[in-house]
């Protein structure tokens, strides 16, 4: 399902992940703290991100995402840590530049553009301190950029949801912030333009070249748009990287199950194998495993796009599981298989597959990467 | 061809079964003509200024109406209307602004009270004004010994001062319902884009409260005209004030033409309403999902302090004054001091509720049939009905009072200053209060619920009586109890129509205030302040039901 999406190829390689950024940072933040009281909403926060780089804040509601996010903009102040834009500090220890005067952008959630100006207005608003002529020259090239020319002296009123965002983003585009900022973007959106409005709206922030983060829950949504993907949980982040490898070898468990269904065999590391309940596994596989946990149990994460199940004919022995569930969702079929060691794992066919309830399977790795791994809780 | 006819019959059938089975649910004919009944009768009051007016004689009418002394009573109008609006504006729009988009401590308690006077009426104000600040007044009693005077409080000022305080609310109210469906996240996303809040306020939330804004300003135009108590406690002469003197000065001719031309200048600010008045409510936060809850507010800084005194002050004037005042005089009054022939009687005090009470149960058995209507079938007939009870806000209460007067001296003269005329008065000033509220009761009763008393054997009269009334009756009892309230504080037609030796709490409080005993209205003035909270409560908790 993964290998659907177009974004994958233009991206670099998985393997450039770890290596040193190769271009200055725009945005950093250092050590950023945000409580309400008692209650700790970000909880020392560093993150850093490039110029031109398109990074998304991922995370359950009420992980701090977006209170990180508002932060950024200035519509919240950090109560200690350091936020900094293009090398300059604009926030630091519970005060700060307020948002008119840092060069940060922002779409909302709900887009909220002026009911009382026209979409030309919208996006000009921003663009006060500029001569007539440039304001105008720049609404004119941001309306051409979102494709929205012929609707200038509309009102937002009679825009469908798509365009609203065009116009949002067109809007906080039009005084060239250094960062543009965008809150739960899509979610506003209904499910089928989402799609459509996620490849727009990476398109036009790549043609701005405009560094940009964005916040949202959708996973999907996440992994499909970005540059890098940091996940967030209980106002920390858990892990940052492309989304490939954020997805392939998770950090913690969290991020594992966050990131899409995520099953776990438990394995018994010995030497340079390890064994499972899909038999012997080459201790190679397993991404960073070492000697030193030799003798140790672990756990070995599997997605249902990892494995494959395959029916053992009318034979009732043989095989090394029982089909004990299964879930049509459009384009396949996930299947869920309790191995013979007690495990339940995923797998899924893009095919119609003639399983049923009861049957005994074999279940193959099929998968072409590595696997991320944790010691056994 | 057979066929394709006898398949239209049943389409017709079917159309006419669903016509009516919902026609089934519809008002009976004799329901419908009683509603027509009490319209025409409400309306009716209007007729008769008419006549009385048409009797002036052409050439008359035309001096009267030319007179000097008419043209300034028209200036007066206007300019207090003018400096009334002015002051309320000053007052409402920043108030409503704090309350609801800045972290003002207290909102809530702040919000209430700032509404509170709008259920105050005027002339209590006006009355505590003018025994605290007027020529024998508290104030002037504590200077005098050290040789300081103070201005006068009589006249256009002290007119402006007092109605500005006490009407303020309405463009206090309408400005925070334009405010409370902004979406306030228009601010953040305005400062992102380089604005700050000053900036921001003028060019996205200005143009969009400006309905509101000015929705409020024409209810108070229209309040500052046809109030009575106000200017005539402070001697100021407007259209509601002259109509009276020439009233008890037997100029009825004069009383009839000026009463005529108030109306027609009502009729237009509030023709203004109508057009200008729909929008203060059409600022749709469109995109949605933003509740008071998640919406942002703006924390006020270093004007947290100012902005508190701002509030404060209002209030303390609105409120704490009055009942201070009263208060005072209330705690002075000695043994003795009720002597004289302006003693307060507790017969006063059950005058008032025994007419308030009447009237009460007399406008609710009017306004039942028109909401039954008005709520139940949505046709011309049902609207026109509904709309024909707002003659009681339209027309200036001594205005009303007068026109019954007419009606009593020419043509039932057995109906003259007698109690049923007053309670007349009482329900066509107060049947839109009434109609209101039975009407959203009336409405909410599901009419699937008479379908299905009527599916198990019951009369539409049983099924109203049996399904429909006890589904309606707290609708009845809050508009009863509000029409009570609001009888009780009735200044004008109370005063022009009471029945000679029926003295009731508000005819004492006119009596002794014009004879400068301020100090005897300090209790039954209190009794009313405490009627006004009352009612208050209640209209919170009709919104809170509406909601």
């Amino acid at each position: 399902m993964r290998n659907d999406t177009p974004e994958l190829t233009r991206r670099s390689s998985p393997t450039a992940d770890e290596a040193e950024p190769d271009t200055e940072a725009m945005l950093t933040l250092d050590g950023v703290t945000k409580r309400y009281g008692a209650d700790t909403a970000v909880d020392n926060v560093d993150l850093t991100v490039r110029d031109g780089e398109l990074l998304t804040l991922l995370g359950p509601s009420g992980c701090g995402k977006t209170t990180t996010l508002r932060m950024i903009a200035g519509l919240e102040m950090p109560t200690s840590g350091r936020v900094g834009v293009d090398d300059e500090c604009v926030a630091a220890d519970g005060d700060g530049v307020p948002p008119e005067q840092r060069d940060v952008g922002m779409v909302f959630q709900e887009f909220a553009l002026f009911p009382h100006l026209t979409v030309a207005e919208n996006v000009g608003f921003g663009l006060d301190d500029w001569d007539a002529e440039d304001r105008e020259q720049r609404v004119t090239d941001l309306l051409d950029l979102v494709g929205l020319s012929a609707f200038a002296d509309r009102s937002p009123d009679n825009l469908s949801g798509g365009q609203r965002q065009r116009v949002a983003l067109a809007r906080s585009l039009a005084p060239e912030p250094d960062v543009l900022l965008l809150d739960e973007p899509f979610a506003n959106l209904d499910i089928r333009l989402r799609e459509r409005m996620r490849e727009e709206v990476r398109r036009i922030i790549k043609e701005t070249n405009v560094t940009a983060v964005s916040v949202t829950h959708d996973q999907e949504e996440a992994l499909s748009i970005s540059d890098r993907v940091a996940v967030m949980s209980e106002g920390q982040i858990e892990q940052v990287g492309h989304p490939e490898t954020v997805f392939e070898h998770p950090k913690s468990r969290f991020v594992a199950d966050f990131l899409g269904q995520a099953s776990f065999l438990t394995g018994q590391f010995g030497g340079d194998h390890i064994n499972t309940g899909l038999g012997t596994l080459p201790a190679e596989l397993l991404q960073g495993l070492t000697t030193d946990y030799d003798g140790a149990r672990l756990d070995v994460l599997v997605r249902p796009d990892d494995l494959r199940a395959t029916p053992c004919g009318d034979e009732s022995r043989g095989g090394n599981g029982t089909l004990v569930g299964r879930q049509y969702t459009g384009p396949s079929f996930v299947y869920a298989v309790e191995l013979d060691t007690g495990d339940v794992v995923h797998c899924e066919h893009n095919h119609a597959s003639e399983l049923e309830l009861g049957e005994r399977v074999t279940v193959d790795l099929v998968a072409d990467h590595t696997l991320a791994w944790y010691p056994a809780e | 061809m057979g066929r394709d006819q006898s398949g239209a019959t049943g389409v017709i059938d079917g159309l006419r079964e669903r016509i009516e089975s919902t026609r089934q649910y519809d008002s009976h004919p004799l329901v419908t003509a009683a509603a027509v009944l009490v319209a025409v009768t409400v309306i009716s009051p209007l007729l008769w200024l008419g006549l009385r007016a048409a009797a002036v004689g052409p050439t008359e009418a035309v001096s009267i109406l030319t007179a000097s002394s008419t043209m300034q009573v028209f200036t007066n109008s206007l300019a207090l209307v003018a400096s009334v609006t002015a002051v309320s504006v000053v007052l409402g729009v920043p108030l409503a602004v704090l309350t609801v988009l800045t972290d003002l401590p207290f909102r809530r308690v702040w919000t209430v009270a700032l509404a509170l006077p709008l259920v105050v009426p005027s002339y209590l104000g006006a009355f505590a004004f003018v025994s605290a600040f007027g020529p024998h007044g508290t104030l002037a009693e504590l200077l005098s010994p050290v040789g300081v005077t103070i201005p006068t409080i009589y006249g256009f000022e002290g007119a402006t001062l007092v109605l500005g305080l006490f009407v303020y609310p309405y463009v206090f109210l309408t400005t925070r319902a334009s405010l409370l469906s902004f979406d306030a996240r228009q601010l953040e996303a305005a400062q992102t884009l380089n604005h700050d809040f000053r900036s921001a306020f003028r060019r996205i939330v200005l143009p969009q409260i400006a309905p509101g804004v000015t929705a409020g300003t024409l209810l108070v135009a229209f309040y500052a005209l046809s109030d009575f108590g106000t200017p005539a406690i402070m001697h100021f002469d407007t259209f509601t004030r002259v109509i009276y003197v020439q009233y008890n000065n037997f100029g009825r001719g004069t009383a009839s033409l000026l009463s005529i031309q108030l109306l027609a200048v009502t009729a237009l600010v509030l023709f203004l309403e109508s057009r200008f008045g729909s929008g203060a409510d059409s600022g749709d936060g469109y995109g949605g999902g933003v509740t008071g809850a998640d919406s942002p507010i703006t924390p006020l800084g270093w004007a947290k302090v100012p902005a508190l005194l701002f509030c404060g002050a209002v209030v303390a004037l609105t409120l704490v004054v009055p009942v201070a005042i009263f208060g005072m005089w209330l705690l002075r009054s000695g043994p003795g001091y009720a002597a004289g022939g302006f003693g307060f009687e507790w017969t006063f005090a059950i005058n008032s509720v025994y007419i308030a009470a009447i009237a009460a149960a007399a406008t609710v058995l009017a306004a039942l049939p028109i909401a039954y209507v008005s709520a139940r079938s949505d046709s011309r007939v049902g609207r026109l009905l509904e709309r024909s009870t707002y003659v009681g806000y339209a027309v200036p209460g001594i205005v009303l009072a007068l026109a019954l007067v007419f009606l009593g001296a020419n043509y039932l003269p057995w109906l003259y200053q007698t109690l049923p005329l007053l309670v007349f008065a009482y329900v066509v000033r107060f049947l839109p209060q009434a109609v209101g509220a039975t009407r959203s009761s009336v409405l909410q009763v599901d009419s699937e619920l008479l379908g299905a008393a009527r599916t198990l054997g019951e009369t539409p009269k049983g099924a109203f009586r049996r399904v429909t009334l006890p589904l309606i009756a707290p609708g009845l009892v809050a508009g009863a109890a509000l029409v009570f309230l609001t009888t009780m504080k009735e200044l004008p037609a109370t005063l022009i129509l009471h029945p000679t030796g029926f003295t009731t709490l508000v005819t004492y409080i006119w009596r002794v205030q014009e004879a400068g005993y301020y100090g005897r209205a300090a209790l039954p003035a209190l009794v009313l302040v405490a009627v006004s909270a009352l009612s208050m409560i209640l209209l919170l908790r009709q919104e809170g039901d509406n909601a």
